[in-house]
């Protein structure tokens, strides 16, 4: 073969030898040791301090917890399961689902169409703005958007300011007379707990839905639309069941974040108590642990249970 | 009613300051297998998505079947497309993929499912309907693809690179399979490549697109004897195009002309009424059946020669670096225009 002149290539730089470079090499060969040294510290964590402790809480809600002494000891009872069924610890149980239930649909509701022109429509600078406005709220401190919520929806407050001007106040009113809803005024009512709750939630429902709705391929709608699919039945044949795991992801979030509440049942709404104000009495002012962790096994089950119906309806076969 | 199923009037679709269609104006057949080819970027997509209803014209009319459509939905249009990465529907079974098109016209299950069942039997996909499309080869994909878009009998289906996934075995497999489907259901194909093979093969008559344009329709056959533009003799087979001073003193015009590799032979010397040139045999390729040469004349023009291995004496044909002749019949000239392209 003839080669033209002055094509001569040049010697290929050799790597330099080292410690790192040998380190790197016998990595990339082994890779179960890269595996094993890249999982140590975050199964350690998981393993030991995430799910250990859960066990350990789940052992606990077994002992017994002595009314007189106040002291706990080891020995094992179904006591304080049998104690949850009571009417007043069983009507905290339902307060709280029903609560965290209207939660999690109005979030799904009102953040389904905003995480939706977030992953199909805004882009730029809008999506920027999108991301932000969604984010921003949780840059505060949730105590202090709590508490403020409790000046805003007050007697007096911008929210009653508002009705009033615009002439809405029998309406509130009417509202707020009712069973299971109102409350003397909307900070002591439910519906101004139920408003408080999706305001801080929120997010955690949008940025899941969006991220679900980013991952189904446009083309997918454009062929539903070219089937002859009108828009509303695109949405319901082939978005919102790819873009459901997005939804569970996010109501997992808003329902749990909502039953293990105990600070915005505080500050807003009617009294009656929550199960995490329940965990907290139990456990901060009276010393029951084991009664604690059992209240605490509620949410764990209910999740559970919920996780469960969702895929049996199929919320995961998009995955 | 005209007989045209898809008629094309001086429709243009701009984004800001690209024109992405350029005021194309086309009519295809009712039956017609019609390709549109050109390279990315020529807007041959962009036609397509206009005539599925995906994009609306910025100006101009779009008529199918002598209804105007610019304006309506996709799903108010009588037309179906195959997407190029098939985008099928992945939470849904392949019978369901297929029977959509029904069920959003709410025929009963037992109905579409039949009729779906019928139509992967029709793609030779019988027996697949359980199937997640993930679970599926890229061919079998295509094939559910194609028996999702037929099942609401469109009187045109459009085909945007179908075959572009595929690889060459398959590609040319499916080429034979679509071609013999348009001819069994009579329906209009339009169909979206950038393979010049491929849309010869295949179609009826091809529409070649350049920046936003479109050069030349014709048949298979004209296109390639009979380019009109440069851009056309270049894109569709391999042409030599001689262009400027040498094209003057060959042929006695300031036109561009191209002439065939094939139709170029090495000569030993100006023989008879043949137009010849001299030059230096620069690149020789073999390609199995033929090899190409490579010869770099006069303007620094570099002109190919395609000959059949084995009909010539290896020992007489020229080697690299050896000036030589080349020469073809004047009758092999085509002569061009500058085009778009």
């Amino acid at each position: 073969m003839d080669t033209l002149p002055g094509m001569a290539l040049p010697a290929p730089a050799r790597p330099r030898a080292g410690l790192a470079r040998t380190v790197a090499n016998v990595l990339y060969r082994r890779r179960t040791l890269y595996l094993l040294l890249l999982l140590t510290p975050p199964l350690l964590w998981f393993g030991v301090v995430y799910l250990g402790s859960l066990l350990s809480l789940l052992v606990q809600s077994f002992y017994t917890f002595d009314d007189f002494t106040m002291g706990v000891t080891p020995e094992l009872t179904w006591a304080n399961y049998q104690a949850l069924l009571d009417a007043a610890n069983h009507d905290i149980i339902l307060r709280t689902l029903a609560m965290a239930g209207s939660v999690t649909v109005a979030s799904a509701v009102l953040g389904f169409p905003v995480a939706y022109y977030m992953a199909r429509y805004a882009t730029g600078w809008r999506k920027g703005f999108f991301y932000i406005a969604v984010m921003l709220p949780m840059w505060a401190s949730y105590i202090v958007k709590a508490y403020s919520w409790t000046v805003i929806l007050s007697k007096g407050g911008i929210i009653y300011w508002m009705v009033e001007r615009l002439g809405l106040l029998p309406a509130l009113e009417w509202a707020l007379a009712l069973p299971g809803v109102g409350g003397s005024s909307l900070s002591t009512s439910n519906l101004g707990r139920f408003l408080v709750f999706t305001y801080v939630w929120l997010p955690f429902m949008i940025l899941p839905i969006q991220a679900a709705i980013e991952r189904v391929p446009g083309n997918l709608l454009q062929a539903a639309a070219d089937l002859g699919a009108r828009p509303a039945q695109s949405f319901r044949t082939v978005l919102l069941p790819l873009a459901f795991p997005g939804v569970v992801a996010g109501s997992i979030f808003t329902f749990s974040l909502t039953l293990g509440d105990y600070i915005i049942p505080q500050l807003v709404g009617p009294p009656g108590l929550f199960i995490g104000n329940m965990v907290y009495t139990m456990q901060g002012s009276i010393g029951n642990i084991p009664m604690a962790a059992s209240f605490t096994v509620v949410p764990i089950v209910i999740i559970g249970i919920y996780l469960t119906v969702a895929r049996r309806l199929g919320a995961f076969d998009a995955l | 009613m005209s007989s045209f199923a898809v008629e094309l009037k001086h429709v243009s679709r701009h984004y800001g300051a690209v024109k992405a269609v350029d005021g194309v104006s086309l009519s295809i057949q009712d039956g017609e297998f019609f390709s549109m080819l050109g390279p990315s970027g020529s807007g041959k997509t962009t036609c397509l998505r206009l005539i599925a209803g995906f994009e609306q014209p910025t100006s101009g009319s779009i008529l199918l079947h002598g209804q105007e459509a610019a304006g309506l939905p996709p799903y108010e249009r009588d037309v179906n497309t195959v997407f190029q990465d098939y985008a099928l529907f992945p939470h849904m079974s392949v019978l369901d993929n297929v029977a959509y098109g029904l069920m959003v016209k709410g025929v009963a299950k037992a109905t579409r499912h039949k009729e779906a069942e019928a139509a992967l039997e029709l793609v030779a996909l019988a027996g697949f309907g359980s199937r997640r499309p993930g679970q599926l080869s890229g061919g079998q994909r295509q094939r559910v693809a194609l028996a999702r878009a037929l099942i609401n009998k469109p009187r045109v289906l459009l085909l945007d690179e179908p075959l572009g996934a595929l690889d060459l075995k398959l590609r040319e497999q499916m080429q034979t399979e679509l071609k013999s489907l348009q001819r069994r259901l009579g329906i209009t194909f339009v169909y979206v490549t950038h393979d010049q093979g491929e849309a010869l093969s295949m179609s009826d008559r091809v529409a070649v697109f350049s920046q936003g344009r479109i050069e030349q329709v014709d048949s298979p056959r004209n296109l390639y004897t009979r380019p009109k533009t440069v851009f056309v003799a270049g894109f569709v087979g391999t042409a030599n195009v001689v262009k400027g001073e040498l094209a003057r003193r060959l042929t006695g015009s300031e036109r561009p002309f191209s002439v065939r590799p094939e139709h170029v032979r090495f000569a030993t010397s100006a023989e008879g009424n043949r137009v010849s040139v001299e030059g230096q045999l620069v690149e020789v390729q073999y390609h199995g059946a033929t090899s190409r040469y490579e010869v770099r004349v006069e303007g620094n023009q570099v002109l190919t020669v395609s000959l059949l291995n084995g009909e010539a004496d290896e020992a007489s044909l020229p080697r690299r670096g050896e000036t030589v002749r080349v020469a073809w019949a004047p009758e092999a000239m085509v002569q061009l225009e500058q085009g778009g392209g």
